[in-house]
């Protein structure tokens, strides 16, 4: 079994922002490409042409529709769609690490970020069973544990220009709804987005004490609401009601301009 | 195990070099740095500096890795060698392949060059194509917009001078609210996404009008699960209550719009609803400084909105006055639509009033001074902070172009069009009808055809029929049937050309269009066509040549294939002479290059109809002494002139005094140049230019400039759209080139000249009552047409595509998840799963696009899911209506346009037991390239 680290000098990771993830799959086939191409094993495809594709990626995007309640204002309440996207969220209290026999998972001092030494994993998988967020998927090919590295292989890049030192799924991300940073810095502007909107951890009573963060959905479908209603219909008056009367409307409020 | 961290190299080498080209996933143009190691492509990601998606990239665009490398790809020339249809092919030479299409196509150019037809499809290069078809001398050319979006096209352009999509795009750093219309979630893919990531990020509102509630629309604020096909009548019912309320912008209806101008209103005259013009053609309004006619662009004048105005006995009446009348009528009010469109009238008023609000409340001011096109100063821009944007989800209806223009004239009512806050064109928008080409159709024998195929018609007299008066082109656009057919009717050639109507032809030559699958309406019946004989046992069809980079299902009903290469592999030009990459605030083009040499015996498909080009000596394509003109496609992309000083690309061209933009000669480093400046060029638009360009003098000026346009070319819009006028008048008995009389009265009603709706005409040749339920498909963010569902990673997000139901329908079967369905349209059956959804229009079932795949096509294997789950609803969906008893075939199309009523579809549903996979069930086609490996670990680093 595998100690964490007792504090970590930063905690970097994401605030991803469900109301504004139109679930594209960008960050997911984004982390696919440098992943593949970069830190340890690619990550490989089975049957990539035939009957079962199943292969390994650090980073899903999961869709759930939710059934709103009918109450005395909206009696048939729109159902409504979320996106998802998850990947490792870089626990404080990473039950992951701890399960490990052989010291392989291991949280970095530096920045808190979870990696996997993969020469050290034997692709025992109790890891996987750990993670409450199924966050960590096993390569099929290689045989060792695969998961976000938060691009620990971008972010201190020096062959990379500054403005690209973040996670792949951060630069690519169509939206902006992944934002990645310092959640030790109250003053990043993780933190502030995160104080702002309200951001919450997924699943809390896991205990894990997550880094990346979720910015809930605004309220929808308000529009017609009896509030906004009582707001909107003066707007609506009526000049006429005929196109007589209207036409006899134009001629003064020509007049005006 | 005590805390333990290994040395990790945190700086690990990235690529042996970045090379910057153009992304062909799918139509969005983005720009992608390549990072190459060894010479071979390791990793795609968005160009920072590029105007379309400034670094951003979508799944599509990151797993172009997969699809340079897709074990689909072609490999050599291909001859057929079993019956069509088989995929039984050898391979061939390049001279041989080429030996074989001169030999069939040199005979038909001297003779009859009308028996060539040559269409494309997802074709990036349609100023070339095109160029060559001119040459050829056929007059059946065009490319797949027929069957795609032309009426948001012919609307946009008829209504404003400009469309949507690549032609224009919302103000999205100054609008507040954001009203988005029936958009496949991949088109227009990375500036869509973009820009609602900016309006969310500053709160403003999103309200989502389509039947499906998935990917944009399951971010809006609000969403309006509309009844597909009512999106018309909603639009007018928001313009009915805005203008009853006076929530409109009159000075801008004033100035900007043909609002005030005069139609003659005698109904007994042969010109009547003809616009009053003076002796330049000018059209006239009355001028509220002196209450006298002026043209509508004098300096100093006040067109006036009310007046009316009577001469030699007739009266002419302002468009407004004809916009009162119709608009104001109580069918449009909110409760006599509501049930139509399936939204509360209380939601419409509600939608109507926050437009109102964010229109007239919040209107913004930039300040910049701009001189109007009347020689008239402002000291401010005013803003309408309203945008729209709209696609296909409200195009593709048999009313389609009527509810396209009925958007436009809400955005033009409420003054938002080409202000700050509001709708934005993009160069070479905006540009009047009458800076568009008229369509060309008069073929000669060996000479090349009379001028441009495609173009914008003003009235009957630009039909393209011949002088007996029928249809001059194999796919009857331009006719009465669908007289404002700007892109052409591509789902029309393939049973045109079986049934021999208007005329038979002899090649049908095709690139890049999956007609045997996901691209043609009634696929089943498209596959018995290509492969039908006549009673000496030919095929009706003769010759099919087509080009495509991979064995999609088209590839087995060709004769020869030309194998084109992949999107890295080749040459390519963006080009404002066609649908460049512009944004709103600046004129930009781009290329693509051959970043890694193909590895295969194939061929950019533009170089080798250089090359055919000049083999059949065609006159653009061939030098004085009878040498091939271009080299290849960068050959051409250089050197082509279109007319003095303007080619393909506008950047680095040569000028007197060195190096230029817009207007130059020829550069034979151009293409260097702009490979040094990451694959694309921009030239940005003055700010005070930025806004109200079609009126504004700076822009016109900087347009002429650029080469745009020859001299300023200052309009008004056309809420009312005079074209269609003329059609009716044509219709009405006036004029000498009259309609066929079975279409009089369809004319009469539809081509009308102001905005209207009409049930989709499914509802009237299929019982709404046995048929209840809305059939739609769409296509993900992920996916690209058939592109997506061979790319290994693509198709592990989308390889499989129930039918989704809606919960009222869902329970109504008593369907549990697993089930399965047949699906029934007037046409045909489909047995397929089905998945329940409840964000959902509660009439409308629906699936993803071309995720169904031919046994034997893309390189998957013949028990992929796509293959034995996958399904297409073409299969339900004719090219034509169901017979109604008045002895003629009507066409499943747009009266206007011609455009593909794909959503008109009606169906109904039975639960079946589980089949062991989805039916109709095909024979496997022969894969002329193998299938793919079973494990892939793409790693080309060490």
């Amino acid at each position: 079994m595998t100690t964490l680290p007792s504090s970590t000098q930063k905690k970097l990771g994401l605030v991803i922002d469900l109301d504004t993830c139109v679930g594209c799959h960008a960050c997911v086939i984004s982390c696919k490409g440098w992943n593949t191409e970069n830190y340890g094993a690619p990550l490989s495809d089975q049957e990539a042409y035939g009957a079962n594709p199943s292969g390994t990626f650090l980073n899903r995007v999961h869709s759930y529709e939710v059934q709103p309640l009918a109450t005395s204002d909206k009696v048939q309440p729109a159902a409504q769609l979320f996106h998802f996207p998850k990947s490792c969220l870089h626990c404080e209290d990473a039950p992951c690490v701890t399960v490990c026999p052989t010291g392989a998972s291991y949280k970095r001092v530096e920045d808190g970020i979870v990696l996997v030494n993969e020469s050290d994993c034997i692709g025992c998988g109790l890891c996987a069973w750990a993670c409450p967020y199924g966050a960590r998927e096993m390569d099929a090919k290689e045989g060792v544990m695969k998961k976000c590295t938060l691009c620990v292989d971008r972010i201190y890049n020096d062959n990379l220009p500054e403005e690209d030192r973040q996670p792949a799924c951060v630069r690519t991300c169509p939206a902006g709804a992944r934002h990645f940073g310092d959640f030790a810095d109250p003053d990043s502007a993780v933190s502030r987005l995160t104080a702002e909107r309200g951001g919450v951890d997924l699943m809390p009573e896991q205990g894990t004490k997550p880094v990346n963060k979720y910015l809930p959905p605004r309220p929808k479908d308000q529009l017609d609401s009896a509030e906004h209603i009582d707001i909107l219909a003066p707007y609506l008056e009526p000049v006429a009601d005929t196109p007589k009367g209207f036409i006899g409307w134009l001629d003064k409020a020509l007049e005006k301009i | 195990m005590l805390h333990k961290q290994p040395d990790l190299d945190l700086s690990p080498h990235v690529s042996d070099e970045v090379r910057k080209t153009t992304c062909y996933m799918c139509a969005c143009r983005c720009g992608i740095n390549v990072h190459m190691k060894g010479g071979k492509v390791a990793y795609i990601e968005g160009n920072r500096d590029h105007p379309v998606n400034k670094g951003v990239l979508c799944a599509k665009g990151s797993a172009g890795i997969m699809q340079h490398n897709a074990p689909s790809r072609l490999r050599a020339p291909l001859k057929r060698v079993g019956p069509r249809g088989s995929g039984e092919f050898e391979e061939i030479s390049w001279d041989e392949a080429l030996e074989m299409a001169v030999g069939w196509l040199a005979p038909l150019r001297a003779e009859a060059p009308e028996k060539l037809a040559f269409f494309t499809g997802r074709d990036q290069s349609q100023s070339f194509t095109s160029f060559w078809a001119q040459n050829f001398g056929t007059p059946n050319y065009a490319a797949h917009g027929g069957f795609c979006s032309v009426n948001m096209a012919a609307a946009g352009i008829y209504t404003m001078g400009g469309a949507f999509w690549e032609f224009g795009q919302p103000d999205w750093d100054h609008t507040k609210l954001f009203m988005l219309f029936g958009v496949a979630e991949d088109h227009d893919s990375n500036p869509i996404k973009m820009g609602l990531g900016k309006i969310k990020a500053r709160g403003a509102r999103v309200i989502g009008v389509n039947p499906i509630r998935s990917g944009y629309n399951a971010i809006a604020d609000d969403w309006v699960g509309i009844t597909p096909g009512t999106d018309g009548l909603f639009i007018l019912s928001l313009v009915h209550v805005l203008m009853k309320a006076g929530k409109i912008d009159l000075d801008y209806l004033a100035r900007y719009t043909n609002a005030p101008v005069l139609v003659n209103s005698d109904p007994k005259s042969p010109e009547h609803g003809l616009l009053m013009r003076d002796s330049d053609g000018k059209p006239l309004v009355i001028d509220r400084n002196t209450g006298k006619l002026a043209a509508f662009d004098t300096p100093g004048v006040r067109p006036d909105l009310h007046a009316t105005h009577r001469a030699a006995g007739i009266t002419h009446r302002p468009v407004m006055h004809l916009m009162a009348e119709r608009y104001l009528d109580e069918q449009y009010a909110p409760e006599a639509v509501a049930g139509r469109c399936g939204i509360p009238a209380s939601r419409i008023r509600a939608i109507a009033s926050e437009i109102a609000r964010v229109a007239f409340d919040e209107a913004i001011e930039l300040d910049r001074e701009w001189t109007d096109f009347r020689g008239e100063t402002h000291k401010t821009m005013t803003g309408r902070p309203v945008s729209f944007h709209a696609m296909r989800g409200i195009s593709a209806h048999s009313n389609g172009f009527q509810t396209c223009r009925a958007l436009h004239v809400l955005q033009i009512l409420l003054g938002t069009v080409e202000v700050p806050g509001g709708f934005r064109f993009k160069p070479p928008y905006p540009k009047p009808v009458s800076a568009h080409p008229k369509p060309h159709c008069k073929v000669t024998p060996g000479k090349p055809l009379d001028g441009p195929h495609l173009g914008y018609v003003s009235g009957p007299d630009d039909l393209c029929l011949k002088d007996d008066g029928s249809p001059a082109r194999i796919d009857k656009a331009y006719t009465w049937d669908n007289p404002m057919s700007a892109h052409g009717l591509m789902h029309m050639v393939i049973s045109n050309a079986h049934a021999g109507d208007p005329y038979k032809i002899d090649t049908l030559f095709m690139y890049m269009a999956n007609m045997s699958w996901n691209s043609s309406m009634n696929t089943g019946g498209v596959m018995e066509m290509l492969t039908d004989t006549d009673e000496n046992g030919d095929y009706v069809i003769p010759r099919i040549i087509y080009s495509d980079a991979y064995s999609s299902e088209m590839v087995a009903y060709a004769d020869l294939i030309l194998p084109d290469t992949t999107y890295l592999e080749r040459h390519d030009c963006i080009s404002l002479l066609d649908r460049p990459i512009c944004e709103a605030d600046a004129a930009a083009d781009a290329i693509r290059w051959p970043v890694v040499e193909p590895n295969r015996d194939v061929r950019g498909f533009q170089s080798v109809l250089c090359d055919l080009g000049a083999r059949l000596n065609l006159p653009g394509f061939t030098t004085a002494d009878g040498g091939q003109k271009y080299a290849d496609y960068a050959d051409y992309i250089t050197n082509h002139e279109r007319k003095p000083g303007i080619g393909p690309l506008a950047g680095w061209r040569m000028g007197e005094n060195g190096l230029t933009d817009g207007r130059g000669s020829p550069n034979e480093a151009q293409l260097d140049a702009y490979i040094e400046n990451g694959g694309f060029f921009a030239s940005h638009i003055p700010e005070n230019a930025a806004y109200y360009k079609p009126w504004n003098t700076a822009y016109q000026e900087w347009a002429v400039g650029m080469g745009l346009f020859d001299s300023p070319q200052s309009y008004i819009f056309d809420l009312y759209a005079e074209p269609l006028r003329r059609f009716q008048l044509a219709a009405e008995g006036h004029g000498t080139r009259q309609p066929p009389d079975h279409l009089r009265e369809r004319i009469k009603t539809t081509l009308d000249p102001l905005p209207i709706w009409y049930a989709p005409f499914e509802d009237a040749h299929v019982d709404p009552v046995e048929f209840p339920i809305h059939a739609l498909t769409q296509r993900p963010m992920a996916m690209y047409h058939s592109w997506g569902s061979q790319n290994a990673w693509l198709r592990q997000l989308h390889g499989h595509n129930p039918l989704y139901l809606p919960t009222k329908l869902f329970n109504a079967h008593g369907f549990v998840d697993g089930d399965w369905a047949q699906v029934t349209s007037a046409h045909g059956s489909i047995t397929v799963p089905v998945a329940h959804m409840a964000a959902l229009n509660e009439n409308t079932v629906w699936t993803w696009n071309a995720i169904g795949k031919r046994k034997g096509a893309w390189a998957l294997d013949t028990d992929a899911p796509e293959a034995t789950k996958g399904f297409l609803l073409n299969h339900l969906i004719h090219e034509l209506l169901p017979p109604k008893g008045d002895g003629l075939r009507w066409a499943n199309s747009d009266p206007v346009t011609g455009q593909a009523a794909w959503f008109d579809l009606r169906v109904k549903l039975q639960k079946v037991p589980p089949p062991d996979q989805s039916h109709p069930v095909l024979e496997p086609i022969t894969s002329p390239v193998g299938t793919g490996p079973d494990t892939l670990a793409w790693k080309v680093g060490t």
